[in-house]
């Protein structure tokens, strides 16, 4: 009788479409990692580029670069498919509105988070970082990444409806991010100086397990507000 | 027990009234305990033997800080009701709280520094406390901003609302800051194991201050809130019957 897929199946076709979509228009992904290794090159540019300062510097040069490129990527999360009417199709299709966007989150992610993710090893070796410490910069990236996606699906969802939106998405999503920023750069300049790092990378685990329990729920409401 | 009076307030004319009848009463409550408050703070309270004089602008720093924290919550708890229940006096209520809110944050912060400079010997240090106080302070300016930035206000009532909710998770980080970081900022004075850690003499001056704080908020919120609702209704016939009633 039901015919119906499951939420997963329809959030596994989402992210599949997502991806397809994404293939067929390479330069729309790629500038965000573009952006991050810019900006990170900026700063060894800006200071003076003597190895143990550059090394002091890594950390706060890697998350400052990675929060800058994320929020930009952001811009890119619900905008065209609220444009063409796509959001509006998920939110009659009877399936779990959050689990679509979550979903669509999660490609988000693929798409850009995880290049940078990619990337945030290699920034902090050519900042002068010792080998050892990219497992540690690694796991690191990956939980900040996850939970910069995740929150900023939020403010992505809150500021879909505003004419500037760019700006506005910034002072909304920063203050929250706040934590991901301190425990990211913290865990990060443990690693790099060789410390025991396991309550930085724990705290980033929680705010990762807390922000994938609540912010869906939160952004699915934001976005179905902005769609009135 | 009944709580067909909560449902009351729901009502944008039975609101306005309220507003109108208890906002007066809450500002003279307020201005007199500011002058007691001020009294008993600069003139009868003991000099401190460690920090002298300076230390009397607790009597303005803590309510202050206090009331930003308090208004956050009401307007977040506001937010709540008005998105879950669609009370639309309650997206007033919270687009009230947001300007008193953002001026007790601002006045926390700067009577903070002008604290700091002879005690710390800094106007400003990055500490875990001044920073999340002062997010809470972009949190409201994000709340207004976002607020004005969408034209349509219903969306606008229920897109800041959620903002209101998701940034709730700041006031424990500000409140719990200075015991879960090494902070230069000492920790809570007045609520604590054992009691309050200063003297009675210094204490009541305090209390009557924070009280005072509070009934100005509310004073402050309510007259807000009732010129959000005469924005709100200016269309309503009951406002026009209103305004020709006390008019």
């Amino acid at each position: 009788m039901n015919s119906r897929p499951s939420a997963l199946a329809a959030a596994v076709a989402v992210l599949e479409r997502d991806l397809v979509l994404a293939a067929r228009r390479p330069g729309e992904w790629l500038q965000p990692l573009g952006f991050f290794v810019l900006v990170t090159v900026l700063f060894p540019l800006a200071l003076d580029p003597e190895p143990s300062r550059l090394r002091e510097l890594a950390p706060v040069a890697l998350w400052i670069s990675l929060l800058l490129a994320s929020l930009l990527a952001l811009e890119f999360l619900f905008r065209e498919d609220a444009r063409d009417g796509t959001l509006e199709q998920f939110a009659l299709s009877g399936q779990s509105f959050t689990a679509l966007l979550l979903a669509k989150t999660a490609t988000h992610w693929i798409l850009t988070g995880l290049p940078m993710v990619l990337a945030g090893p290699f920034a902090v070796l050519a900042l002068g970082a010792p080998a050892k410490a990219v497992p540690g910069v690694l796991l690191a990236v990956l939980l900040g990444s996850v939970t910069l996606s995740l929150i900023g699906a939020i403010g992505a969802g809150l500021t879909l409806g505003t004419r500037r939106g760019g700006a506005l998405l910034s002072l909304l999503v920063l203050p929250l991010v706040m934590p991901v920023l301190v425990f990211g750069a913290r865990a990060t300049a443990r690693a790099i100086a060789g410390d025991e790092l396991a309550d930085a990378i724990l705290l980033l685990g929680a705010l990762g397990v807390l922000s994938l329990t609540l912010a869906p729920l939160a952004a699915a409401a934001a976005v179905r507000i902005s769609m009135e | 027990m009944s709580w067909t009076w909560f449902h009351r307030f729901g009502s944008p004319p039975y609101f306005y009234r309220f507003a109108g009848r208890w906002a007066p009463w809450f500002l003279g409550i307020s201005i007199v305990l500011l002058l007691i408050g001020l009294y008993g703070g600069l003139v009868t309270a003991p000099v401190d033997y460690f920090q002298s004089e300076v230390y009397r602008i607790i009597y303005v720093h803590v309510p202050s800080s206090h009331l930003a924290l308090l208004s956050y919550t009401w307007m977040a708890l506001a937010a709540a009701i008005g998105l879950i229940w669609r009370i639309k006096v309650c997206h007033a209520i919270a687009a009230a709280c947001a300007p008193a809110g953002a001026s007790f944050t601002a006045l926390s912060l700067v009577t903070g520094m002008i604290w700091g400079q002879p005690t710390w010997g800094t106007w400003w240090t990055w500490d875990p406390r001044l920073i999340s106080q002062l997010f809470v302070l972009f949190f409201f300016l994000g709340y207004m901003a976002l607020r004005g930035s969408i034209e349509d206000r219903d969306r606008a009532d229920r897109a800041s609302a959620v903002l209101a909710i998701v940034g709730v998770v700041n006031i424990p980080i500000v409140k719990y800051s200075v015991i879960w970081w090494n902070s230069l900022h000492q920790p809570a004075t007045l609520i604590r194991e054992g009691g309050p850690g200063m003297p009675i003499e210094m204490l009541w001056p305090l209390l009557v201050m924070l009280a005072a704080f509070t009934f100005y908020f509310l004073a402050i919120m309510l007259m807000r809130a009732r010129v959000e609702v005469l924005r709100r209704e200016r269309s309503g016939t009951w406002l026009r019957e209103e305004l020709a009633r006390t008019a």
